[in-house]
């Protein structure tokens, strides 16, 4: 519980009126400050047979044993471990219901927050992505289904397209007979990243995940044919075996990043942003950086990894080419480069600079995608959705005529196959997903990645925790996600009539809208629903 | 400040005529030579080809007459580029080992990320110079700067050394310009001659004379300059030197509410 502590005695002695939180013994007054606990923690005595798993499970040492299991509620962030682990279930937690005096304007979240920076006067940090209640557009649209004078297609017995190539397509293809009387293409093509299915893993770097949640994500990738991304990490040698399936990440620390490192992966991505956190850099505190984790990010046990704000060989968009080219140079022109960019107002004319600068994928982050750690503000106010960053954007490449020339990966809040079909129906050639996969690991959304102490061995690094998750098992829970949204974005496509994902990309006309503002149509590109074709 | 470029004997087994050649064709034969054992190359007319050296790994010595174009040696890992003239931008970026030498001035962003090995340049840099400059195990990065830097010089420095010299300044000219070594968490800066208190981030840094043993630390870094570019390193060592140090390892760890 904060408690500010008003040094009376001092203050008076001084001449002034101070308030500190400090907490030296000695000081008499207290002014006491009220933060409730978010969730309170229960067992059924009866039927617990005090085995003591749960205080062994909890990451954030919420419980104790005093002859029986005692709870500090206040230190539960609601994560559920020991709930699932209780071999009798017998313990419940659940919301502290709090009853303060309602209030519309000033929400219980506001004041919590206003009491924990009078606390400490720092910058209040979360993780996961933003959890306000802005409305979902996802939400409010619809797709399409034939019936009678187009017919649908069955996918029991119907082949179905979902393979995907991300990367530069040509503006046409010309095509010769080759000596072995096949036909094979003229034209020179440029290197592409192939998927089994239009999915990515998003980001996530060994360090700000644990090295078996990312051997779990990467050991997925190779086993759905799709690709997982190292994030701003480097390339841990565990994860190295499923390097023919990453995307290496090149931002702003440079850590881990070499040519070895360029060459090693099946593309490269130039981080610019994150949707969580438009604009802000990344941080991953000295105490994090073990000695594994410096081996591969290639800095010392203990510093700071400072990933500034922007790259600062990049402040324009030619300076942003100069990089792709130099990573082109570097790996010979045999990777498709990657430029990752949170979705902000000026989307469209970004990504636009993004794709004449030589990119050959534009990775779109909503306002909605995940983060280790983010100052909360930022997470919770910048960006836009990735529904309407995905809608300009493909319109302005297709307006541009330079369509073909890059790919669109969007993230940023796809929760499942429905969200994926309508985001490539907006125009995306693939989505990216982070918590998804996450949940998939056992994450509960707690938002406590920050702290470093998961319970579910995912977002921390220590061995006692990220030994929770192993990464056979990890693995085959992520693939079957990848293989059930897969199964049903055919279901999908069938009752669309279409047999290939590639014909529903930018297919707007597929999709109406709901209970959408005329201006938001618009933008989007949708007519709205009862409007026909 | 500018020496031109001397013309000395070829050297180098492989010469390559750069005059009209596009930076990929130039790169692509630089390779296409390393690739067929040549372990001397001498690219002549060099008029703003980008990326030389760029990705290359190895014991290569690539001698560059002319003006190379940005990016020169970035994600390099091993050669030795030797520039008879001045250079542009962003040399060395995201750097893991090598060495660049570039007898006249070169442009901003040199060594940005930077992990291992040299650059030494004999005149003056630009903006940006040493952004983030990281050392790792044995590869401690190292940036000698003849001449003077402008602003931002060692900025989120996290490791190496980085030395400024100022040998043919002028008086009144600043030795570094503004926001030096903002958000320094590691390496270390030396400065030679007379510099402003002004110009650094002075919460974050801390500042002092050099003394013998950090000349010690020093020397080796200098007599390598100075026997490239044909100095005399106890002129050099003449001057007194301020040592610039980060005061924290995590110098924005206080901004977060626990």
């Amino acid at each position: 519980m904060p408690e500010v502590r008003l040094d009376t005695e001092e203050a008076l002695a001084e001449g002034e009126a101070e308030i500190t939180s400090d907490r030296r013994a000695g000081h008499s007054e207290v002014l006491p400050l009220y933060s409730p606990p978010e969730f309170t923690w229960t067992n059924d005595v009866d039927k617990c047979r005090r085995c003591k798993r749960c205080i062994m499970q909890c990451g954030w040492k919420t419980l104790s044993w005093q002859d029986r299991v005692v709870p500090d509620h206040s230190k539960c962030v609601g994560c559920h471990r020991c709930e699932a682990t209780c071999p009798e279930q017998c313990i419940t937690v659940r919301p502290n219901a709090q009853h303060f005096k309602p209030h519309a304007l000033w929400s219980l979240g506001h004041r919590k927050n206003v009491w924990r920076q009078a606390d400490t006067g720092g910058v209040l940090l979360t993780g996961m992505g933003n959890d306000q209640p802005y409305e979902v557009i996802f939400d409010h649209l619809v797709l399409d289904a034939c019936q009678v004078t187009n017919p649908s297609i069955d996918p029991l017995r119907e082949p179905m397209e979902l393979r995907t190539y991300l990367g530069k397509k040509p503006e046409s293809v010309e095509v010769e007979m080759g000596p072995d009387g096949n036909l094979r293409a003229r034209t020179r093509l440029e290197p592409n990243l192939e998927l089994a299915t239009p999915i990515l893993f998003a980001p996530m770097s060994y360090g700000s995940i644990s090295l078996t949640a990312q051997k779990s994500i990467a050991m997925a990738a190779a086993e759905c044919g799709i690709a997982w991304n190292t994030g701003e990490g480097g390339l841990h040698e565990e994860v190295k075996p499923y390097a023919d399936r990453a995307i290496v990440q090149c931002a702003s620390g440079r850590f881990g990043v070499h040519a070895g490192y360029l060459n090693a992966g099946a593309a490269v991505e130039i981080k610019i942003g994150q949707g969580a956190k438009p604009g802000i850099g990344g941080h991953l505190p000295g105490e994090k950086v073990s000695l594994d984790v410096s081996q591969t990010r290639m800095i010392p046990v203990g510093s700071d990894a400072i990933s500034p704000a922007p790259q600062h060989d990049i402040y324009s968009i030619e300076d942003l080419r100069q990089l792709i080219y130099a990573i082109k140079e570097a790996t010979q022109y045999t990777k498709p480069v990657c430029v990752k960019i949170a979705a902000v107002h000026n989307v469209a004319a970004i990504a636009s600079g993004i794709v004449r600068a030589g990119a050959d994928m534009i990775y779109l982050d909503g306002f909605r995608g995940g983060t280790g750690a983010a100052p909360t503000v930022i997470r919770d106010h910048l960006g836009i959705p990735i529904e309407i960053a995905v809608a300009v954007v493909d319109q302005r490449l297709r307006e541009e005529g330079i369509r073909n020339q890059a790919s669109i990966i969007a993230a940023g809040g796809i929760r499942s196959s429905a969200d994926m079909a309508k985001a490539i129906a907006l125009g995306a050639d693939a989505v990216a997903i982070g918590t998804a996969a996450l949940l998939a690991l056992g994450c509960t959304l707690c938002q406590k990645c920050y702290t470093g102490r998961c319970s579910w061995g995912i977002c921390t690094q220590d061995p006692e925790l990220t030994r929770r998750i192993d990464p056979r098992v990890g693995s085959q829970r992520i693939a079957n996600l990848v293989r059930a949204w897969s199964a049903e974005l055919e279901e999908i496509l069938g009752a669309l009539g279409l047999n290939a994902v590639e014909s529903l990309r930018g297919s707007r006309e597929r999709l109406r809208g709901l209970d959408l503002h005329a201006g938001t149509l618009e933008v989007l590109g949708v007519k709205p629903a009862g409007v026909g074709a | 400040m500018t020496t031109l470029p001397k013309e000395i004997e070829p050297i180098a087994r492989a010469r390559i005529d750069a005059a009209g050649l596009h930076y990929r064709e130039l790169n692509a034969r630089i390779r296409e030579a390393i690739a067929a054992g040549e372990r001397e190359i001498k690219l002549a007319n060099v008029n703003g080809q980008r990326y030389i050296g760029a990705g290359v790994a190895g014991d290569v010595r690539i001698e560059i007459h002319g003006v190379p174009g940005n990016d020169l040696g970035a994600f390099m890992d091993g050669p030795t580029v030797m520039v008879h003239g001045n250079a542009q931008d962003a040399i060395g970026n995201t750097m893991n080992g090598g060495k660049v030498i570039v007898h006249g001035d070169a442009g901003d962003v040199l060594g940005y990320g930077m992990r291992g090995g040299r650059i030494l340049v004999r005149g003056d840099v630009g903006y940006r110079v040493g952004i983030h400059m990281k050392a790792y195990r044995t590869q401690v990065p190292v940036l000698v700067v003849g001449g003077n830097a402008g602003d931002f010089l060692g900025e989120y420095m996290a490791g190496g050394l980085l030395v400024v010299l100022g040998l043919q300044r002028r008086r009144g000219q600043p030795l570094v310009g503004d926001y030096c070594a903002t958000g320094m968490h590691g390496g270390t800066i030396y400065l030679r001659g007379e510099w402003e208190r002004s110009r650094i981030a002075s919460n974050q840094v801390a500042a002092r004379a050099a003394g013998e043993d950090d000349l010690r630390e020093l020397r080796p870094a200098l007599e390598e300059f100075c026997a490239e570019f044909g100095l005399d390193v106890e002129r050099v060592l003449g001057e007194p030197f301020a040592r610039l140090t980060p005061v924290s390892h995590r110098p924005y760890g206080g901004k977060y509410a626990a």
